[in-house]
């Protein structure tokens, strides 16, 4: 199977698992399918049967309303059985909206309360660094999710502590909940914002295109900073309903026949 | 010696034994003094800069790897400054976090209303699954640290910064999680805790020499507090006052009177800060402005023993 067909396959996931409950963030879980496949395909050093592994690269998804694109991956890569999916937000669930470290195998930080996860994950690239482990710090934060405060102190501490162990992913799909985010609070220009605070910054032109995304990291690997991959994403990339609904799709009803309309549009056959 | 020199002692004590243990100040190592340690463990000791959020954060991801990270500042920067850190990213995530704030409601002093947290305790303490312990002396401090190492979780020590006055001696024991009953007395129960207890112990000469036989109980630990000992001491006595360096609504008071309402109601009265804000001033004035002095003590507690069913 090509990343394309994993995206595909994946973006399947995502929408069955939104779709089942009848509401989700579907958005920003789409814009990054590309992303997820491409690290844990190719670059993330973990154990699916030893979620827990010591010396394990990690992956903090700050924007942790993401948690249905996270589980997607995680179930594809064998952490837990397909039929969790069907659970998201279900009484007892192992799958919240957002993501939980004590509940979800594989995932490696509690996230959704914006802003906290990038100081999380940049807590724990210090932590690799005292142990000398060798391992990657990667993290994903919502463009949104940059007008927090927060960030930008995580930004300088990376800089001032050297953690060129930190590959970190903005997922700029210029859209946020209550709108687009240049009407609401601009945080162009990013990537100058990023240089500014010492960071290596990588624009990357498509962020959903998995090529783009892979040269993106390799080149960031040679880095003695922080590295800051700027993915140009579409919120609710690949399903039409969902690309359409703009900023309304950060949060969405579907119903039924919209996940069977999106499910057809995956397969080819709509 | 100053409680922060002891602090310092013994977080390096425990740095060397321990080589999980990180230390993360936010610009105020100096008053805190913990400065020193800097030089001491090059990698595990960090300032990070005036940066509350970021610190509370970086302290959870080094634990989500297996260290066990003290933060440090001011009473208000650790608390409300930074809850929702310490409540998602530290405690919803079951991180082992220590969280050292100094300088607690009136002994911020000079800093005054916008430095002296009254509240600290009630903010944390309406958190689910974090220890809230505030020392009464140097040797009680010492004593604790090591058990609050040894214990997973999020921990808030609620440090006085200066020199204190000694109630325990060095062989002092005990358990973080009982309370420290001080003095056995029949006639009312004191709950007291920090450098309240000091206070307690100079208003309990003035009350015997009135003949009253007041049992003093020590409350360390605010959360989870001692509900055994508190309603044995209520039962035993009757009637209660509870003395403490916080706003009454959230702290101490508030705690004691959670327990009793459902186990054992007796008449109960508090010292501490009636719902004020704080103001600069040195302890003395600032005592008297709040009535935290002995003498005020002595008359909260002629007034509750009013109250006691005869």
């Amino acid at each position: 199977m090509d990343f394309a067909q994993k995206c595909n396959k994946i973006r399947q996931m995502i929408l069955k698992t939104i779709g089942n409950l009848g509401v989700g963030h579907i958005g920003g879980s789409l814009s990054i399918v590309e992303l997820l496949v491409v690290l844990y395909d190719k670059y993330m050093n973990v154990n699916p049967k030893d979620p827990n592994m010591v010396g394990r690269d990690r992956l903090i998804v700050s924007k942790g309303h993401s948690g249905p694109a996270v589980y997607s991956i995680l179930c594809s890569k064998g952490y837990f059985p397909e039929d969790w999916l069907l659970t998201l937000n279900k009484p007892g669930t192992n799958l919240p909206s957002h993501c939980d470290m004590n509940k979800t195998p594989g995932v490696d930080m509690t996230t959704g309360s914006l802003g906290q996860g990038f100081s999380c994950a940049m807590g724990v690239a210090k932590a690799s660094k005292i142990k000398n482990d060798g391992a990657t710090i990667y993290t994903i934060i919502g463009d949104g999710e940059s007008q927090e405060g927060q960030i930008w102190e995580a930004a300088m501490f990376a800089s001032q502590q050297k953690l060129d162990n930190v590959i970190a992913f903005t997922d700029y799909n210029k859209m946020q909940l209550d709108g687009p985010i240049e009407e609401i609070c601009n945080i162009t220009p990013l990537d100058d914002k990023w240089r500014a605070f010492g960071w290596n910054v990588i624009v990357v032109k498509d962020g959903n295109n998995c090529e783009e995304i892979d040269a993106a990291i390799t080149l960031a690997k040679f880095s003695e900073k922080p590295s800051m991959i700027i993915l140009n994403t579409i919120k609710g990339k690949g399903i039409s309903f969902a690309e359409k609904a703009g900023a309304g799709n950060h949060s969405m009803q579907i119903t039924p026949e919209m996940m069977a309309q999106g499910l057809a549009e995956l397969r080819g056959e709509a | 010696m100053e409680m922060r020199q002891v602090l310092a002692a013994e977080l390096e004590k425990l740095m060397a034994q321990n080589e999980n243990i990180v230390l993360i100040d936010a610009d105020l190592s100096k008053p805190n003094g913990l400065a020193g340690l800097k030089s001491k463990f090059l990698e595990r000791a960090m300032d990070i800069g005036i940066s509350e959020q970021n610190m509370a954060c970086i302290a959870a991801g080094m634990s989500s790897y297996g260290m066990i990270p003290f933060i440090s500042t001011f009473t208000p920067f650790a608390t409300r400054r930074i809850c929702d850190q310490i409540a998602v990213s530290c405690a919803y995530a079951k991180q082992n976090v220590k969280i050292i704030g100094t300088d607690p409601g009136i002994s911020a002093e000079f800093n005054g209303g916008t430095h002296m947290s009254m509240e600290d305790i009630g903010v944390l303490r309406s958190i689910p699954e974090i220890v809230v312990f505030e020392p009464v002396d140097n040797n009680q401090l010492k004593k604790a640290l090591p058990q609050i190492v040894d214990y997973y979780g999020v921990v808030y020590i609620r440090a006085f910064r200066k020199e204190t006055p000694d109630v325990f001696d060095e062989s002092c024991d005990f358990d973080l999680f009982k309370a420290l009953k001080i003095k056995d007395g029949e006639d009312l129960s004191i709950f007291c805790s920090g450098l309240m207890v000091h206070e307690t112990l100079l208003a309990d000469k003035e009350l015997k020499s009135q003949g009253i036989n007041a049992e003093i109980i020590n409350i360390h630990t605010i959360k989870p507090i001692d509900r055994t000992a508190i309603i044995e001491s209520a039962k035993k006595t009757g009637v209660v006052l509870t003395v403490e360096n916080h706003n009454i609504i959230g702290g101490l008071k508030s705690a004691v009177c959670e327990v009793l309402m459902e186990e054992f109601p007796v008449p109960l009265r508090a010292i501490g800060i009636n719902d004020k804000f704080g103001q600069v001033g040195k302890m003395p004035y600032l005592k008297e402005q709040y009535n935290m002095r002995a003498e005020d003590i002595v008359n909260k507690a002629l007034e509750v023993l009013n109250l006691k069913c005869k």
